[in-house]
């Protein structure tokens, strides 16, 4: 399931994960978020840029509740809870927002 | 709920050259979502795998010893050492990186995971445990 980012097409595999993680731009994760029927906005954003940062520091997407338990560490229990974080990525905050973020799935996610 | 088991991971090998090494830690990552009392265990070559200042530059492979790093995010906190195969290889805690986890029954204080230990205690360690998988 390949992307098109203005005219230049992206490698993913069969489930949307890119291939080559040097491919990502920010273009890039508003088409994954489109295909995704996820608009982006400041809050998505949030996430997805926190798991970059987490990738970039640690060499793994982290799997969904260490992902919440590190948000709540960063941002606060507002933002690193279920419900915050179901409602900004329906199909499971780890699976989506790492695929946003152009991120491997997650480790650890059975 | 079934009862907690005691899983010990046993790392014998250098961090490449093979797979063994980062599939121990992958099967360690997984398994950390099934709320085991989970430990690791380094000795003969192994212990190179938590060396600090890896770079895997000259052999196109990803350097993932930073993902030790985030094993106390997924509750894994144990991280034995076998003082002997540190010896026996030129190798002082010195050469080792900081893994830390933060102890949530102490007000979240940071801990090393870390620990170093003898040989014999090492023995007794690997008969405590309820399943022992070794790569």
């Amino acid at each position: 399931m390949d992307y098109d980012v203005n005219g230049t097409t992206i490698a993913a595999d069969e489930e949307g994960y890119i291939t080559n993680l040097a491919d990502w731009t920010p273009d890039l994760a508003g088409v994954i978020a489109k295909a995704e029927n996820i608009e982006m906005d400041d809050e998505r954003w949030e996430v997805v840029n926190f798991l970059r940062d987490y990738y970039d520091e640690y060499q793994i997407a982290p799997a969904v509740r260490v992902l919440i338990k590190s948000v709540k560490k960063s941002m606060g229990p507002e933002k690193g809870n279920n419900k915050y974080m179901y409602e900004l990525f329906p199909y499971g905050p780890a699976k989506q927002a790492c695929k946003i973020a152009g991120l491997p799935k997650p480790t650890g996610c059975v | 709920m079934s009862e907690v088991k005691k899983f010990l991971y046993v790392n014998r090998k250098a961090p490449y050259g093979t797979i063994y090494a980062l599939e121990a830690l992958e099967v360690v990552l997984i398994g950390a979502a099934f709320d085991q009392d989970v430990s690791l265990a380094f000795l003969d070559d192994g212990v190179f795998q938590l060396t600090k200042g890896q770079n895997t530059d000259g052999i196109g492979v990803k350097n993932f010893s930073p993902t030790f790093r985030a094993l106390g995010d997924y509750e894994v906190t144990k991280l034995f050492v076998e003082q002997e195969s540190l010896d026996e290889r030129g190798l002082t805690t010195d050469d080792l990186q900081e893994v830390t986890y933060e102890d949530e029954d102490d007000d979240w204080a940071e801990k090393p995971s870390i620990r170093v230990v003898s040989r014999a205690e090492m023995a007794d360690i690997m008969a405590n445990q309820d399943v022992v998988l070794s790569f």
